[in-house]
């Protein structure tokens, strides 16, 4: 047991290492360091133009979307390297944000289903950064049953005619391709009238509107589509198998292992340290707060090393357990839990959200805020306990009363 | 990165699951506890020749050789059986604290017999209720004579020898403290065993009168050396509770496939999935967490002390959820003395004090954490 590379891993990670140093946008080191938790702001410039300008360096010497063929744009690597690579991008990471969509979602699928001259076409300006992916499944009526979504597609010559709405789609106001899942049969059950697109997002007849959160940014979108034209030749997978084809894009979310989740635990640490409460003494000096600290500790390692054991299945070039599920489950209750435990120990000032006092009070109230969104986007909490039940444990799927109904007949009010 | 057991110890974890499911069976457990023998001789003794309790110990003192991540391999097994015997007392406790601290002479006169079985060690600490601390040891030692009161001794009953930690000084200071090896079959020692939640495990009191002792380590070393000893068991004592936690989900979850209800089986409704669910994610995060006790036990790493006491908390934590969810999963009949569910709740909760507290490790962590930081 040991957290050794091999040596094949320490050449690579020395080749990655050389290529950060050499290549990273030091002058943004300070602030992407701070930013720990939730959207990532630079003070005078724009995030997307800045990690695009990251993402094309890196794209130049082959150092996006490594796990991808050199045809399209990617380096050919392995899982570890991978995981390697991202260790080695460290803060710089957070610049890639916009494009992780479709690195990890968009583009393998473009990958499994696109035709040869597409997939030349679109991938390579998708590593570079050049152009960027969103992913248009959600809707207002099919959240956590996504299966349930309603945005029809119509046959119309060579091409469809999509009309209806998609929700919660992140990017969308920066993208420039999305790819989108409609419903092309309403009269068979709900899993099997899906067929899968990609289009552009400059096509006549897409609006999208930014949705204002409860933490006051706007990370999410509304997207209309209104009489949008897509050619038969942007369809991906057959008429009817939309939902398998989702399936392969899903699938790719939930490996995203090594990929550091936040939970909140070096701030309410660093500021239970210096924090200094009604008796005089640092916070941490209290009992009551140490065995609050040393939970959340536990959870907080347990998680690293949970990631550290599936990196060692990539190592050994074996596929990684179910273990790595847990990591948003354990993670979201624990920025919601910490944000609203500090504020509670400074008190009535707890409640200011001031930039002018964020120095003081630190990033709990903004996490407050941002908390509810990561135990709902990319499944709810309900939802990965389902997942854990059904695909770790091996319990029986819940009963779908409408699973083999066809989707017309499906009932759409509650009362 | 290699953060996981090697195929040889997967091989060794196979070994002593298949064993243990053989010879340490529910049936055997409830012979233990309910009152028929004070351990199972027969399991100790068949453990002793499959040399699961020499594992770590070295071959010039009569052990395997092989080392402490196979000692952690055994102890999940021990804990996911619920093995009714002195395991932790004595090679945890009592063989880890002379290899620890022992001279050559007390390890070559000790530790073959510990590593055989034929000698059951312990160690004596507490005296009545509260967390391992220096001021509550009132034992007195003087002139290597030893004089005073420890309960609980775990397996104190049934052992022939005890680490004593007694008060050779009288500074203040934790310095005061230091420890010994007692003969509990010499003068000076009377016993008396003790109900306890979970009498699948001994647990006695063991009064000392001018007992003698064999000084192990320096004189006024003996605190240092039982927080390091405590620490080394943590992880150990962790293995444990992981195998025992993820052995409760097990049973949960087979329950709630096998148990119809509203025509369907209990699994498929969400409410019993999610408790499950919930059972998996703290059973998973206490094996990481022990993973890392176990790299940093094997290794000696710096880390030991913080490690140690995240993989105590941890799994403490997961077994004492999964053993109550365990019962929950299971309605009435769980709540029966003829379900094994009880056994394992017992087990989690008795198992969760032995080395002290949740709340001791929780400050225990914070403090170490603290002192890294501020060192580094």
């Amino acid at each position: 047991m040991n957290f050794d590379d091999t040596p094949q891993e320490a050449a690579f990670r020395a080749e990655a290492r050389k290529f950060v140093e050499m290549n990273a946008p030091k002058e943004f080191e300070a602030e992407l360091s701070k930013a720990s938790l939730g959207r990532i702001k630079l003070k005078d410039r724009d995030i997307v133009a800045v990690g695009k300008a990251w993402q094309k360096k890196k794209a130049d010497e082959g150092w996006s979307c490594l796990k991808w063929p050199k045809e399209y744009g990617g380096r050919g690597a392995t899982p570890i390297e991978q995981v390697i690579w991202q260790e080695e991008e460290g803060i710089y990471g957070k610049l890639t944000s916009p494009f992780q969509i479709g690195e990890g979602m968009c583009g393998p699928t473009v990958m499994a289903y696109a035709s040869e001259e597409h997939k030349r076409k679109y991938l390579p300006k998708l590593a570079s950064g050049e152009n960027i992916w969103c992913q248009l499944f959600s809707e207002p009526s099919a959240g956590s049953d996504v299966a349930g979504l309603r945005t029809r597609a119509e046959k119309q010559g060579d091409g469809w005619i999509v009309n209806g709405q998609k929700i919660w789609t992140s990017g969308a106001h920066y993208s420039d391709y999305g790819i989108l899942i409609t419903r092309t049969d309403p009269t068979v059950p709900k899993h099997k009238g899906l067929t899968m697109f990609f289009l552009d997002m400059k096509t006549p007849g897409v609006e999208v509107k930014p949705i204002k959160q409860v933490s006051g940014a706007s990370d999410f979108n509304e997207v209309f589509f209104t009489d949008v034209r897509i050619p038969d030749s942007q369809r991906l997978g057959a008429v009817g198998d939309g939902w398998n084809v989702s399936l392969t894009t899903l699938m790719n979310e939930r490996m995203s292992i090594g990929s550091r989740i936040a939970t909140g635990f070096p701030e309410i640490f660093a500021f239970c340290q210096s924090y200094i409460d009604e008796d005089g003494t640092p916070a941490i000096e209290d009992r009551a707060v140490r065995a609050k600290l040393a939970d959340w500790a536990c959870k907080a390692s347990g998680l690293k090393y949970t990631s550290y054991r599936s990196i060692s299945a990539l190592s050994r070039g074996e596929r990684p357990g179910p273990e790595n599920s847990i990591g948003k489950l354990v993670a979201g209750v624990m920025v919601q839990d910490i944000a609203a435990y500090a504020m509670d120990l400074e008190g009535a000032a707890g409640t200011l959200n001031d930039a002018a006092t964020a120095d003081t009070y630190g990033p709990f109230q903004a996490m407050l805020l941002g908390a509810p969104g990561m135990r709902i986007a990319g499944g709810t909490d309900e939802i990965l306990r389902n997942i854990i039940a059904e695909r770790v444990l091996g319990l029986p799927s819940d009963i779908r009363v409408d699973k083999s109904v066809p989707f017309n007949q499906i009932p759409t009010k509650g009362r | 990165m290699n953060f996981e057991f090697s195929d040889d110890q997967k091989q060794l974890r196979d070994e002593a699951r298949r064993y243990l499911a053989e010879h340490s069976s529910p049936k055997a457990v409830r012979a233990v506890l309910e009152g028929h023998a004070p351990y199972d001789r027969e399991l100790w003794k068949g453990l002793a020749g499959m040399g699961f309790l020499g594992v770590a110990i070295p071959e010039e003192y009569g052990g395997a050789g092989a080392g402490h991540l196979e000692l952690c391999v055994i102890a999940e097994e021990m804990g996911r059986a619920l093995a009714p015997v002195p395991f932790s007392s004595s090679i945890y406790l009592a063989a880890e604290a002379i290899m620890l601290a022992g001279t050559a002479d007390q390890k070559q006169k000790y530790l073959p017999g510990l590593a055989q079985g034929t000698t059951i060690g312990t160690l004596a600490l507490f005296e009545g209720t509260g967390n391992p601390s220096h001021d509550k040891i009132k034992t007195s030692a003087m002139q290597n004579k030893i004089s005073g009161a420890k309960k609980p001794v775990p397996d104190g009953a049934i052992a022939d020898i005890a680490i004593v930690a007694a008060r050779s000084g009288s500074s203040g200071r934790d310095t005061d403290i230091s420890l010994y090896i007692v003969d509990l079959k010499g003068a000076g020692i009377a016993r008396k065993d003790l109900q306890a939640i979970d009498p699948s495990r001994n647990q006695a009191e063991i009064t000392f009168k001018d007992a003698p002792g064999e000084l192990l380590g320096k004189a006024g070393e003996g605190w240092d050396l039982l927080m390091q000893l405590l620490d080394r068991a943590a992880v150990l004592v962790a293995f444990e509770q992981v195998g025992g936690a993820d052995r409760a989900l097990e049973m949960g979850r087979d329950y709630a496939l096998d148990r119809i209800a509203f025509g369907r089986p209990i699994g498929s409704f969400q409410a019993v999935k999610h408790i499950l669910a919930d059972m998996y994610v703290s059973a998973t995060l206490a094996r990481s967490n022990c993973y890392y006790g176990a790299w940093a036990l094997s290794t000696n790493a710096g880390e030991l002390p913080e490690a140690a006491a995240t993989a105590r908390i941890s799994a403490t934590q997961a077994f004492q959820h999964c053993s109550k969810q365990n019962i929950q999963v299971h309605g009435g009949m769980g709540f029966t003395w003829e379900f094994d569910c009880h056994l394992y709740y017992r087990r989690s909760n008795a198992i969760a004090l032995g080395l002290g507290s949740q709340s001791y490790w929780e400050d225990a962590l914070i403090d170490r954490m603290r002192k890294r930081n501020a060192a580094a």
